[in-house]
């Protein structure tokens, strides 16, 4: 027995009580969807979870209807205080059912349990819990005094971080004072789904929140909808650019949160062991299922043989499996059309004179999978220097001055993030500086924190989630 | 005696600093209200465009890295100089709009204390619209404002002084570089502004300032990959939809078209349409 090999700790499934099939949630209620049903799997085993209504375009409308109507009755008559309350009970519910929460993530996405468990759903709560205070705030946040809810948001959010994404989007919309029709994407309906319950649970007023579960066909009819203030869209650049185009012309305010390539720049005088475990948490947190992941290595070449083979042998200790075995660092990819994307650009990578790179991982028979994988040699100008693999695939390049390292790191039409690992604090200063992304970590990486604002410059899409600034995309002020 | 002949100013476009004639050789004539023959100004053509965005994009990089200090310096100058040539720009608008003398001097003095407003702003947005983040964990994490780059802006076109500064100068407070089509019917307070900015240190190619037509002229600056917003206030009555779209291939951020007197009023929001915020964490864990 190696030192690799661990008994079984699988989280237990007992906590889940799921319903065999789940409706939509309009105006408070469960109802059946008019689209054909589909099932949600576990990427893990294929095996299938529950099925899931499919909500068509009459679907949309109710729940549109069932938001204006919450919003002119109730929510936006109801004192910010009384807002803020509603948030804190569900922050609360969604500690107090964070385990199960948990489960439900890692069985319906393929997330490692240690992910969903530690990272997901404790931010979920922290994300209510900090715009559950803004709620009789609002005064205060920055354009002037008394300022108004938009009205109604259409909410789409990606299949990677499924309940993360539903609070960053729900959080700060109800806090200002809005309400929404939010869309989970496809393959991973289930949290919200929950979700909905915890709203039951906390007596919110019907219509607040409806959920709406479907394919990309029921997120654009929900986009072109006439009756919706406000778009608020994670997922890729190719759709965002498809939702800005939809709303040309219309009176809708538009966030999107949209693809990146992002830079993970390692200087000769970075702390080594620290920028290794973060260059492994930039890339294969959630099986480089991240916007913002640190897809492209940047190393300064007199360190280059060093970071490489130290990264080889920290990856070698990785374990790969059970996304709900508590010792699982790299989960299951979420979808077989996701890993034939990963497996193409990879195959790309290689055809085009990269070196490729995977520690020796035994990969289940069932389900989605794909080994942590490092590409070196590579150019600027590869595919997959360039284009968002959205998988634990990481290009390795390097460089030899500061002003090289910006210049390949600014080098992409995509600027959401990037990373710095260097112990010389002016460097990392001037270096941030001429960095065209929207969130720079230094010495750390893919950290995440309601107060902490979030979003791409470029083609990384526009407007930020996350604090002050995240509230502002749900408000419109006096001044303008 | 006899009485002197006058020597009239030829207008043409101010791009990178200088001021060339449309490249596609083209003018048009300038009227005032009552039909009197102003000028020729230039026709700047899909090439002008162009050319402004390059200069533009080629002055942004100093403009941006100037302290904020010395942004809110150089356009408290604007004003200064403005202020010196107020006579010309009451004649220029009574000539070509046909308001009176004190309302184009309203107008002027309203344009020139606008200056002074957003010369006020520019190391103080920063302060305002950024935050210190406090994250849970050890890191120090803030937010501040960076520019957005190169700002394309359609002119109010009712406007031949006002609109025209009121949309320009909150996109340069933020350290943008600005492409912007004045208004077609009162073209010629947009050039004569264009002195002004020359000699007040507002470095070349900051400031870009095409005549002609908007409709013909949007398109080419709203498709362009290197325009990073669009500021389409005066657009209204343009097939603006359109540049909206086409903005939006390269996700380039949009303001839509606003009516009326108040359209591009002072404000903060004005400023921080065209920053994108960058949020860096350090940690703090690594002693």
């Amino acid at each position: 027995m190696s030192f690799l090999e661990y008994a079984p700790a699988p989280e237990s499934r007992a906590i889940l009580n799921l319903r065999d099939e789940y409706g939509l949630f309009i105006d408070g209620e469960f109802v059946e969807g008019g689209g054909t049903p589909f099932t949600t799997i576990s990427p893990a085993d294929e095996k299938r979870i529950a099925t899931i209504a499919s909500a068509s375009d009459a679907d949309i409308d109710r729940a549109v209807a069932a938001a204006r109507r919450a919003y002119e009755r109730t929510w936006s008559k109801m004192s910010g205080r009384d807002r803020g309350k509603y948030l804190f009970r569900i922050a609360r519910l969604v500690q107090e059912r964070a385990r199960e929460l948990a489960v439900a993530e890692s069985l319906d996405n393929g997330k490692p349990i240690k992910e969903s468990r530690d990272v997901d759903v404790p931010l979920v709560a922290a994300w209510f819990f900090y715009y559950a205070g803004w709620a009789d705030k609002l005064d205060y946040a920055g354009l002037g005094a008394d300022p108004k809810a938009l009205g109604v948001a259409g909410q789409i959010i990606p299949w990677n971080f499924p309940l993360l994404m539903l609070a960053w989007k729900i959080a700060p919309a109800l806090a200002a004072g809005n309400t929404v029709v939010l869309k989970p994407a496809e393959t991973t309906p289930l949290t919200a789904l929950l979700f909905a319950e915890i709203l039951q649970q906390a007596d919110l007023p019907p219509g607040v929140v409806n959920i709406v579960t479907g394919a990309g066909a029921t997120g654009a009819t929900l986009v072109r909808h006439p009756d919706v203030d406000k778009i608020a869209f994670t997922g890729s650049t190719a759709v965002g650019r498809e939702i800005a185009k939809a709303v040309a012309g219309t009176h809708k305010k538009v966030t999107l949160e949209l693809g990146g390539k992002a830079a993970n720049i390692v200087f000769d005088d970075a702390p080594i062991d620290q920028a290794i475990e973060g260059i492994v948490n930039g890339i294969f947190f959630n099986q480089g299922h991240v916007c913002c992941a640190g897809s492209r290595l940047l190393v300064q070449e007199n360190v280059h043989d060093e970071v490489v083979d130290r990264l080889k042998a920290r990856l070698s200790t990785l374990r790969l499996g059970d996304p709900l075995d508590k010792n699982t660092d790299i989960g299951a990819i979420n979808s077989r059309e996701q890993l034939d994307r990963i497996r193409e650009l990879s195959d790309i990578g290689e055809e085009e004179g990269a070196e490729r790179w995977s520690p020796d991982c035994v990969i289940p028979d069932n389900g989605f999978w794909f080994a942590p994988t490092i590409f070196t040699n590579v150019q600027s100008s590869h595919r997959i220097a360039r284009e968002e693999i959205f998988g634990p695939v990481l290009s390795v390049l390097t460089f030899r001055t500061p002003a090289e390292a910006i210049a390949k790191a600014n080098n992409t039409p995509y600027g959401l993030s990037a990373g710095i690992w260097s112990d010389k604090g002016s460097k990392i200063l001037a270096v941030a500086d001429r960095l065209r992304a929207g969130v720079v970590w230094a010495n750390t990486f893919n950290r995440f924190d309601p107060s902490s604002p979030f979003g791409g410059y470029k083609e990384s899409g526009y407007g930020r989630e996350g604090g002050r600034h995240g509230l502002l995309a749900y408000l419109k002020g006096g001044a303008k | 005696m006899s009485k002197r002949l006058t020597v009239p100013k030829t207008y043409k476009l101010f791009i990178g600093g200088a001021f060339p004639r449309s490249e596609s050789g083209r003018t048009y004539e300038v009227f005032s209200p009552k039909g009197a023959f102003l000028a020729n100004a230039a026709q700047g053509s899909r090439k002008d465009a162009r050319d402004a965005v390059k200069a533009a994009l080629g002055a942004g990089a100093k403009w941006a890295g100037a302290t904020a200090y010395n942004r809110g310096q150089v356009l408290y100058r604007v004003a200064e100089v403005l202020e010196g040539r107020r006579a010309q720009f009451i004649d220029e608008i009574v000539a070509q709009t046909g308001v009176s003398a004190a309302a184009a001097g309203a107008e002027v003095d309203e344009a020139i204390d606008r200056w002074v407003w957003y010369a006020g702003w520019c190391d103080k947005y920063t302060q305002v619209s950024g935050s210190l983040n406090p994250v849970a964990g050890p890191y120090f994490d803030i937010s501040v404002p960076e520019p957005t780059g190169v700002v394309a802006i359609i002119a109010p076109q009712d406007s031949a002084l006002l609109g025209l500064v009121s949309a320009i100068a909150p996109a340069l407070v933020g350290g943008n570089a600005v492409v912007v089509v004045a208004s077609e019917r009162y073209p010629l307070s947009a050039i004569s502004l264009a002195e002004v900015l020359a000699t007040s240190d507002v470095p070349g190619g900051v400031v870009n300032i095409l005549t002609g037509s908007p409709a013909e002229i949007a398109p080419w600056l709203a498709s362009h990959p290197e325009v990073h917003a669009l500021d389409l206030v005066g657009a209204g009555e343009l097939e603006w939809i359109d540049l909206e779209i086409a903005a939006a291939q390269t996700l380039t951020r949009v303001l839509r078209p606003e009516q009326g007197p108040d359209a591009a009023a002072p404000s903060l929001q004005r400023i921080t349409a065209f920053t994108e915020t960058k949020t860096v964490w350090h940690t703090k864990s690594l002693v």
